[in-house]
């Protein structure tokens, strides 16, 4: 077994510090070592979406990340989406449009919705569609995930002091 | 929580409405536990070993190197389950023989497909546990493998079972056999009703296997305690059959196991059986700790139940009015590796959706070197339906008859009956034509080239089966509603919905949850549409019995005889008018006398039958064969619609299954019986940018069989789709497909071999 090492990584605003086999990914890591089991295992290979997080500002598959390259880095999470106990307006948005029923690619649907409509405000149908498609959900059919990111971006559209 | 306004013409308060569930916050923000999520002190990880062969025998397994390497406790094998004894065990929606499913869970003498589990390693790490695996030596003799129906129906094919003789129409016979049973159902007079029809159509169709697809892996976490008492956590969709299952294999009293259900990440039928919990247990007893086990995805495609491939061969005969005189089908299911494929409901539902005077099926379950298959929503209906609804299309050009009329001319009504012989109660199939009928969609002309229309209906039973639930009454007017239904896509608010209506009180004072087979009346699996169904009629059953004890408490209460207090509109009103709501009545009572406490349980026997019909526009890419959905619109029965949002996700979310399956799901073998595609990049499920908006239009029939006309929803949605866009390609280009999926090569075959 490869010596640990040690990584120091911002979570959520705050430090944490970890220790680490080379071959963990980032997605065992936040799940087995730090305990947060918000980012959902779905493929652990890159092509379900479900462990996606923010590693300084942009979207990634934590199972394709090694737990040594975030030493430095910041990473966002879903359980950093919500701001002391509000829920962010996707958050709000997923829930009043219906857009889950199992819920287990929830958490990577918010958070690559989350990297959308920070690049891109007021997203077509289509841009929406074309960002989330690395994202799989079997239940839904996508409509009401896809109406719940349009609903979310009106709302935060037009709310200026809305958070991205 | 906030409840958006009523559908219009709503004669209830709670039921039609949309409120927010009572588990959504914890999902939007990653709280929610599911079966992955769990952790415990002491904690080991589980590996299963796989078989690299899709047939073979396992002449020795020598794992005695794997015991050695540090941080292994122990080596599961199939021997360390007690012999199971050749019986059926019931599982609520399907049955399981118990030898079969000790080997399908670690194999017995042979492996039947490729990822069959051989062994399995409790280590301290997962890592660990997948070294020691590499460690273990298996001698195999391999065997050659056969892959379909048609296949393993020849005399000269090798044979997965030296024990499995064909049952044939209902006779046992001494022929060893992949066969394991055929069986046949036959109306009327077949020969006459041909001899009838103007136009006769037979046409086959291979279907490919395809899988559920749930984004969740199975898990399965157990703890043998040394008082004997097991505890299983895992994402199941039946905790009680679970239990049973575990405690079958394991040849302990049910009583001694308890399954705890976490929140679970899809099933659509492929999370009844148990794969993992068995093996969890053992490991947990042989180490004295928790054991935990996840399958990775290429675990999940091969070593799971997929729903089966299969064959049919379908004749239909209509006469000059487009009036089907006669109908034939011939179907064989691929079993997978155990007999007990859906054809028997396959068989049910081929012409489910049509009056047919004259009607013969032939099933087939048929065993093949493939994962035991299992159910996938509406399990067998789909395969049909492609065959059926094609031919139908077919009939329709030849007579010149519009689709939507032959249908509504020849569609099932009150009073119809099936070839297998049920008559049909109150049902909603020509409603679900009709609302295609009058949609924008069907209104509107498609223009373009290379452009097509389709349309076909399906049909699902859904079922009743044992459900329970407990309430109790809070002080502050608020009440726990404790069910036994593991909760995939909302239901326990739909539960808590008919409770509360049956109060008359809202939805936010009732706070739901799915209990433990400790906690909880015996409740049958989340599968065959029947939750809302079924438990939301045992939680009405509890509402009851909530106000019938209210009323005797608000008789006392006044000092007037109880057969003068009614509970009405939320509350118990008395003589010269006296009146207390709900809450002010616990309120009143809660300083004194026992506890309010309702139970309920149900069993209902009249379900309804769901009918579907989708309507579907694409356009097909004539260098490439690639089809592009331009328009979907899918109506349905449902009886009565307690979420509106979460029907219309059910309505959804089947038809994009039903796409997936139509257009490109399929496992693809090579000849040795290996998946090839046992990944999420190449089984491609379809992704949001495959897709168009999905209308789903809800259709109210009410099923006069349950207190509020409640119908199954879930799974009659994935039964058209592929049927529909087989005939808007048709439609479109002059092609008629009869293979699944409709990949691009598929239909560019198709499209080259029409040019020759």
């Amino acid at each position: 077994m490869a010596k640990k090492r040690i990584v120091s990584t911002t979570i959520n605003g705050t430090q944490r510090d970890f220790l680490c086999e080379p071959r963990q990914t980032l997605l065992e890591v936040l799940r087995d070592t730090l305990d947060m089991t918000g980012t959902k295992e779905g493929c652990s290979n890159g092509n379900c979406g479900a462990c996606t997080v923010q590693l300084n500002g942009r979207p990634v598959v934590s199972c394709l990340v090694l737990a040594v390259e975030v030493d430095g880095a910041t990473v966002e999470t879903i359980e950093g989406v919500a701001c002391n106990g509000t829920l962010h307006p996707l958050q709000d948005a997923f829930l009043n449009n219906a857009a889950l029923q199992c819920g287990i690619c929830t958490p990577g649907f918010i958070m690559q919705s989350k990297s959308l409509l920070a690049e891109n405000p007021n997203p077509s149908e289509h841009d929406i569609r074309f960002y989330l498609a690395g994202n799989l959900c079997r239940c839904t059919g996508y409509d009401k995930i896809v109406r719940a990111v349009q609903d979310a971006a009106g709302k935060m559209s037009s709310c200026c002091e809305a958070k991205v | 929580m906030s409840t958006t306004e009523a559908t219009p013409g709503n004669k209830y308060t709670v039921i039609g409405t949309r409120p927010i569930r009572h588990d959504g916050v914890d999902k939007v923000t990653g709280r929610a536990k599911y079966g992955g999520d769990i952790r415990l002190t002491g904690m080991l990880y589980g590996v299963m070993l796989r078989s690299p062969h899709a047939h073979a025998n396992i002449k020795s397994i020598d794992y005695s190197a794997a015991l050695k390497l540090p941080g292994v406790h122990a080596v599961a094998v199939c021997d360390d389950f007690p012999d199971a004894e050749n019986k059926i065990a019931e599982l609520g929606e399907g049955a399981v023989n118990l030898q079969h499913l000790r080997h399908n869970t670690l194999a017995g003498p042979k492996v039947l497909y490729r990822g069959h589990a051989v062994a399995a390693v409790a280590a301290d790490t997962i890592n660990i546990a997948e070294e020691a695996c590499k460690l273990i030596k298996v001698d195999y003799e391999v065997l050659k493998p056969v892959l379909t129906a048609p296949e393993a129906m020849k005399p000269d094919a090798p044979l997965l079972h030296s024990n499995v003789f064909t049952n044939s129409l209902g006779e046992e016979t001494k022929t060893l056999s992949n066969v394991a049973k055929h069986f046949r159902f036959e109306t009327g007079d077949l020969a006459a009703g041909f001899k009838a029809a103007k136009v006769i159509v037979e046409r086959e169709f291979n279907t490919a296997t395809v899988h559920q697809g749930y984004i969740e892996p199975h898990n399965g976490t157990a703890m043998w305690n040394s008082d004997g008492n097991v505890t299983v956590w895992c994402s199941t969709q039946g905790s009680f059959t679970a239990r049973q299952q575990v405690a079958e294999l394991c040849h302990i009293p049910v009583g001694k196991v308890k399954v705890i259900p976490m929140e679970i990440g899809g099933g659509f039928g492929g999370k009844v059986s148990v794969y993992l919990e068995p093996v969890a247990a053992i490991l947990s007893r042989k180490t004295g700790r928790p054991v935990k086990i996840i399958m990775n995805r290429a675990d999940c495609f091969e070593g799971t139940g997929p729903t089966p491939g299969s064959y049919i061969r379908v004749k239909m005969g209509a006469d000059a009015n487009g009036k089907i005189t006669a109908a034939e089908a011939y179907m064989a299911y691929e079993a997978g590796a155990y007999p007990g494929s859906p054809i028997g409901a396959g068989a049910m539902c081929v012409f489910a959706c049509y009056d047919i005077p004259n009607g013969k099926v032939d099933g087939f379950d048929v065993c093949v070197n493939k994962p035991r298959t299992n159910a996938y929503r509406a399990p067998g209906a789909t395969n049909a339906a492609m065959a059926t609804e094609t031919v139908i299309d077919e009939i329709c050009e030849k007579l010149k008859i519009c689709p939507m009329e032959f249908r509504l001319k020849n569609g099932v009504k009150e009073g119809s009956r099936r070839v297998d012989g049920p008559v049909y109660p109150r049902i909603g199939m020509i409603e679900s034509l009709e609302a295609i009928q009058n949609s924008d969609h069907w209104k509107t002309p498609l223009t373009g080239k290379n452009r097509g229309r389709g349309i076909a209906s399906g049909f699902w039973f859904n079922c009743g089966l044992k459900s329970a639930a407990t309430a109790t009454v809070n002080f502050d007017g608020s009440v726990a509603l404790v069910e036994g239904s593991t909760d995939i896509g909302g239901s326990r608010t739909g539960i808590a919905m008919q409770f509360a209506e049956t109060l008359g009180i809202s939805v936010d004072q009732i706070i739901p949850t799915v209990g433990d087979t400790d906690s909880v009346g015996y409740t049958d699996v989340t599968g065959g549409s029947r939750v809302t169904f079924a438990t939301g009629w045992a939680a009405y059953e509890a509402a009851r019995d909530i106000a019938r004890q209210m009323t005797q408490r608000a008789a006392d209460l006044w000092e007037v005889p109880a057969d003068q207090v009614k509970y009405e509109n939320g509350g118990v009103s008395g003589p010269d008018g006296k009146r207390l709501s709900f809450k002010d009545l616990v309120l009143a009572i809660s300083k004194h006398g026992e506890p309010i406490v309702g139970r309920g349980s149900a069993d209902p026997q009249c379900p309804g039958g769901a009918f579907a019909t989708h309507c579907v526009d694409v356009e097909v890419d004539p260098d490439t064969g690639k089809v592009t959905i331009l328009r979907y619109t899918a109506s349905q029965d449902v009886g009565t619609a307690i979420h509106p949002a979460y029907v219309e996700g059910q309505i959804q979310g089947g038809a994009v299954q039903g796409i997936g399956w139509g257009l490109n799901e399929e496992y693809f073998y090579d000849q040795s019986g290996v998946m090839r595609n046992s990944t999420f990049l190449d089984y491609r499920m379809p992704t949001c940018l495959d897709l168009p908006m999905i209308e789903a239009i809800i259709v109210e029939v009410p099923n006069p069989g349950h207190p509020y006309g409640v119908r199954g929803v879930g799974e009659v949605p994935i039964v058209p789709p592929p049927a529909a866009l087989a005939n808007a390609i048709y439609n479109a280009i002059g092609v008629r497909m009869t293979q699944l999926p409709m990949s691009p090569p598929r239909v560019l075959h198709e499209i080259l071999a029409k040019a020759k």
